[in-house]
């Protein structure tokens, strides 16, 4: 599904160059549930934003889903966007004066969809989330946890190919941060690549594989058996 | 463009910002209400001034003896000059001089009466020629002719209002008998004319007749001399050479400018229709110049709209929203609030000039403002370009911007 050889960035600010990715190779598997890790300033958002397609690298190269996505038109980027990405974030990013049934339905605007047809969908998805009776709620009246699953239904509407969470729970308390989890396990148990980035240990161990970033490189590549076994370690250290 | 969804986007984020939608609505609504009652003035002074003009015919040139100040040829200034018949038949002769008049004044002292109805009236005793120059315009029966002055007739042409006050009880003036200072003439017309009552409120009698009648001899007051077709620069030189003709015959000095007086419709109505010509372009630059504010308004305010917007342009982009899906929403919004809001000053402003040229009192060089249609129609699609414009570069911007930063702004 993601396919990444020697991918560097840079960012140029003023006379400083800030050489963020120094060289990424990562190859992930359709259906995958990553998470990528790290401390700050060691790349993570960054890599997850050219991911998105919502930042351009240096050099290397990128395919999803067997295109390569290099420089191209705001355009062309929005239409992979639209069709291959849902976006889960921090801050949910819901638009405050639409209601939570316009929210979700607003990629199919996008995509032509009618009005009628794409808040029928809306509420197909807003229902999954067992939000059917908030669809006409604005996101201010709306629990932090119930935001982020609006925000999962918005990402999941458009049928992306992949879901790519920044710090999907970062805003959130420990028990509704598992129900989000349980829904992005869910989602991905239906098949969609979901890649997140998060600095939480417990978060981390509820994917299938760990990227761990350190200063622009992968220092660390865990998959599942190893993830258990870590999780055994962290149990352990706890007590 | 016709998109109902766009609409339905538009309108949800007027709604969140209503007073800042409202401000930028009235700077552009203000600015069209000015330019309207700017051009409607304009238009209102232009209409007065054309009406005054329009009283009288504007190819001709009263010419007016007046009283020598300087020495010629042994005369000692304070001579008065004074005409008569054959200083209308010189002038007449002049080149470029298509007709001629001679006109006499009396002024309110003849009183005019029918049966017991009676009244002072001013007497205009002329040639048939002078109904040119005031424009008359005939009700029933006849102006003067040729043959009333040939044959010294006691015809009299009555102004509206004197054969309203003579005439009662729907008498007909037509044929009836009226004394002018007790001398019967007979009424052979009735005139309307555009030059208001005071042109109304006269009678006019052949020059001839009233020569004989009154003991004036031969002498006339002032010779007013058509020139049909000549152009400003013809009359000016038509003056001239009035000057030279009438100082040789009367034997006073050309450069006298108090023996002779002389009103140059021709080049009068030249130098009002230039003094239009230049109020009208500087009409046009203060209401552009105002237009032009209210776009830079407009803009400003887009700036802060995408500005503030920017955060949420980002999340759109990241839902896959193409970079012209964001300038037609910026656009939109702002063609929207230029287009509304300028037709709304344009209506209020056009109420506006209604009123005041409805419940204006009667003055002299202003008549109906008012705003021709293509104007209000050309302001119209001025302000939607206008519109268009004031959101183009705050829209490029929005959607220039990279979604990472976009989304990273708080």
């Amino acid at each position: 599904m993601i396919h990444i050889k020697e991918l560097h960035k840079s960012y140029i600010t003023g006379t400083n160059s800030l050489h963020v990715l120094k060289g990424i190779d990562l190859s992930i598997a359709s259906g995958e549930f990553v998470s990528i890790m790290g401390s700050s300033g060691s790349g993570k958002s960054t890599l997850l934003n050219i991911l998105g397609i919502l930042d351009n690298y240096d050099k290397g190269n990128y395919r999803l889903d067997g295109n390569l996505i290099a420089k191209m038109s705001e355009k062309k980027a929005a239409a992979f966007r639209n069709q291959l990405i849902g976006f889960v974030f921090q801050s949910f990013n819901l638009i405050s004066f639409k209601n939570a049934l316009e929210n979700v339905a607003l990629p199919l605007y996008y995509q032509k969809v009618s009005r009628r047809k794409r808040n029928l969908i809306a509420m197909e998805y807003l229902d999954k989330m067992g939000l059917a009776e908030w669809a006409h709620h604005m996101p201010n009246e709306l629990s932090g946890g119930q935001k982020q699953r609006v925000a999962i239904a918005r990402a999941l509407i458009s049928k992306p190919k992949v879901i790519l969470a920044d710090e999907p729970t970062g805003a959130l308390d420990t028990q509704t941060s598992y129900e989000v989890m349980d829904i992005l396990k869910e989602v991905n148990g239906q098949g969609i690549t979901i890649l997140i980035v998060t600095h939480e240990h417990d978060i981390a161990a509820m994917t299938n594989r760990i990227i761990r970033l350190r200063d622009g490189v992968i220092a660390e590549d865990i998959r599942n058996g190893e993830v258990k076994k870590m999780k055994e370690m962290a149990f352990a250290a706890a007590n | 463009m016709f998109d109902l969804d766009k609409w339905q986007e538009i309108f949800s984020t007027i709604r969140q910002n209503k007073l800042r939608t409202f401000l930028t609505a009235f700077s552009v609504a203000w600015g069209i209400i000015m330019l309207v009652i700017l051009l409607g003035s304009g238009y209102g002074l232009e209409n007065g001034v054309r009406e005054e003009f329009e009283g009288d015919a504007v190819n001709y040139l009263s010419v007016n003896p007046g009283m020598t100040s300087k020495a010629y040829k042994g005369t000692k200034p304070g001579k008065p000059v004074s005409f008569t018949n054959e200083d209308r038949d010189l002038l007449t002769r002049m080149p470029g001089v298509t007709a001629s008049s001679a006109r006499t004044r009396i002024f309110g002292s003849g009183v005019i009466s029918y049966k017991n109805e009676y009244g002072a009236f001013d007497i205009f005793c002329c040639h048939p020629e002078y109904a040119q120059v005031e424009s008359i315009r005939m009700i029933e029966g006849r102006f003067l002719n040729q043959a009333d002055i040939q044959h010294t007739r006691k015809v009299v042409s009555l102004g509206k209002i004197v054969a309203d006050a003579l005439f009662k009880n729907g008498e007909k003036p037509l044929g009836k008998y009226i004394r002018v200072n007790d001398v019967l003439f007979l009424v052979v017309g009735v005139f309307d004319d555009p030059g208001g009552d005071r042109d109304m409120s006269r009678i006019y009698i052949p020059i001839s007749t009233a020569q004989k009648a009154f003991n004036r001899g031969n002498s006339i007051n002032n010779v007013c001399v058509i020139m049909d077709g000549a152009t400003p620069e013809d009359s000016r030189k038509a003056e001239e050479e009035i000057k030279q003709t009438l100082s040789a015959r009367h034997h006073f000095d050309p450069t006298d400018t108090r023996a002779l007086f002389i009103y140059n419709t021709i080049n009068e109505y030249q130098r009002f229709m230039q003094l239009f010509a230049g109020i009208r372009i500087f009409i046009w630059f203060i209401g552009v110049g105002t237009i032009i504010a209210g776009i830079v308004g407009v803009s400003n305010i887009m700036m802060i709209v995408v500005k503030e917007r920017t955060k949420e342009i980002g999340i759109r982009k990241s839902m896959g929203a193409t970079p012209s899906s964001i300038v037609g929403l910026i656009l939109q919004e702002s063609v929207l609030i230029t287009a509304l809001a300028g037709y709304a000053g344009l209506v209020i402003g056009v109420v506006l000039l209604e009123v005041v040229g409805n419940n204006m009192p009667n003055v002299d060089y202003f008549s109906n403002p008012e705003i021709k249609l293509d104007v209000a129609v050309s302001a119209t699609v001025l302000l939607v370009v206008a519109g268009m414009i004031a959101g183009f570069v705050p829209a490029r911007r929005a959607a220039s911007v990279k979604p990472v930063d976009a989304l990273r702004d708080e």
